[in-house]
């Protein structure tokens, strides 16, 4: 969380809403390691990330539904036959990120 | 408690945040520092926290971040509580002796790796925070005196990049950096000043078993030119040294360092 501290000040200090992602789980190969972490703050602002990219775009639209929802939950990316249309790691990796509000 | 989260990191103290992200209480969290600091926050159950708070702190002295499954009460073997124990270690540092061309560069590319920089050079002219703004620290003192004041600290993580390419410097410097438990000691040079160095390291009585420590020539064989192409065959360097990959290291290969 340390790379995306200086965002998190400024969106806090700014009275906005964030939601945090971190990794907290891989299987497979995967491009960043557990605690690796992203932010999205109300406006769709983005900072830090969980993938090479592959699966960003996915965790803004979880973290702006939690954003609604006030729950925290994990959410998993992967990518096997069965969902081969699903959100995936072209790496082939599966991760497993923990979505929720900062508010502690 | 994310003031308190922000105080530890910034300060940079050692610490790790446990979360539980699966079952009841989901987002609970535990700041541990040490066994003989309070905890801060809780999961929901003294037990819990207890053995909780202990996987921490080996997690934490191991550098690594992951889940760990509970009971409710902390019990092992049980999977009703899912957490996720994050570790914040203060990051890894970079000392670089001598203030040279290609000390900037190093600097440069070592921050964006996440190092904690430091630069020593004796010439007190030419070791100052004006030319190196990124270096966290910038120290006018001899090397060797330096890694023997802050050596003991040093360890598998952190790096010594030794760049003064003066033997009047770097042999002392490699002297006392033997002497410490760091992960990486890279000496500066060219393949004369290599072998010259080797033989006064010899005189000074470091065996061949030491000597296969060093990095020297420091860097990997990039047939890199300018200094940053330089800082990058370090990096590199110290990269593939910690993931154990096979790499064509300057220290291994014969011929020209510049391509």
């Amino acid at each position: 969380m340390r790379e995306i501290l200086d965002d998190l000040e400024k969106w806090r200090s700014a009275g906005k809403e964030i939601v945090i992602a971190r990794v907290v789980d891989l299987e497979g190969s995967g491009p960043r390691e557990p605690g690796a972490s992203m932010a999205v703050n109300e406006d769709g602002e983005v900072a830090g990330s969980v993938s090479g990219g592959c699966v960003e775009g996915a965790v803004v639209s979880e973290a702006l539904q939690i954003m609604e929802s006030k729950d925290r939950r994990i959410v998993t990316f992967g990518y096997s036959d069965d969902e081969a249309f699903a959100v995936g790691l072209t790496c082939g990796g599966t991760i497993h990120l923990f979505l929720e509000p900062l508010d502690w | 408690m994310f003031e308190s989260f922000l105080k530890l990191l910034k300060e940079e103290i050692p610490f790790a945040l446990v979360t539980i992200v699966e079952g009841p209480s989901k987002g609970a969290k535990l700041l541990v520092q040490s066994l003989d600091k309070p905890l801060e926050g809780t999961l929901g159950n003294e037990e819990l926290d207890r053995v909780a708070s202990r996987d921490a702190l080996g997690e934490l002295a191991a550098g690594r971040s992951g889940v760990r499954h509970y009971g409710l009460h902390g019990e092992a073997r049980e999977e009703a509580i899912q957490v996720f124990i994050e570790s914040f270690a203060p990051p890894p540092q970079m000392f670089i002796f001598g203030a040279v061309d290609f000390t900037g560069a190093l600097v440069k590319v070592a921050k964006v790796l996440g190092y904690r920089v430091t630069v020593c050079d004796a010439r007190e002219i030419f070791a100052t925070k004006k030319r190196f703004p990124q270096a966290d620290e910038v120290v006018a003192d001899w090397p060797n005196r330096l890694i023997d004041k802050v050596g003991h600290f040093l360890n598998a993580q952190d790096a010594i990049c030794i760049l003064t390419h003066d033997n009047k410097f770097d042999v002392p410097a490699v002297l006392a950096s033997l002497k410490t438990k760091v992960g990486y000691i890279g000496v500066m040079g060219s393949r004369r000043t290599h072998e010259d160095r080797l033989a006064r390291l010899k005189e000074n009585g470091v065996s061949e078993q030491e000597i296969t420590r060093l990095r020297s020539p420091i860097g990997m064989d990039l047939g890199a030119r300018t200094p940053e192409e330089t800082a990058i065959s370090v990096v590199s360097e110290i990269i593939a040294l910690r993931t154990k990959r096979p790499m064509h290291a300057l220290k291994d290969t014969v011929g020209p360092i510049h391509g």
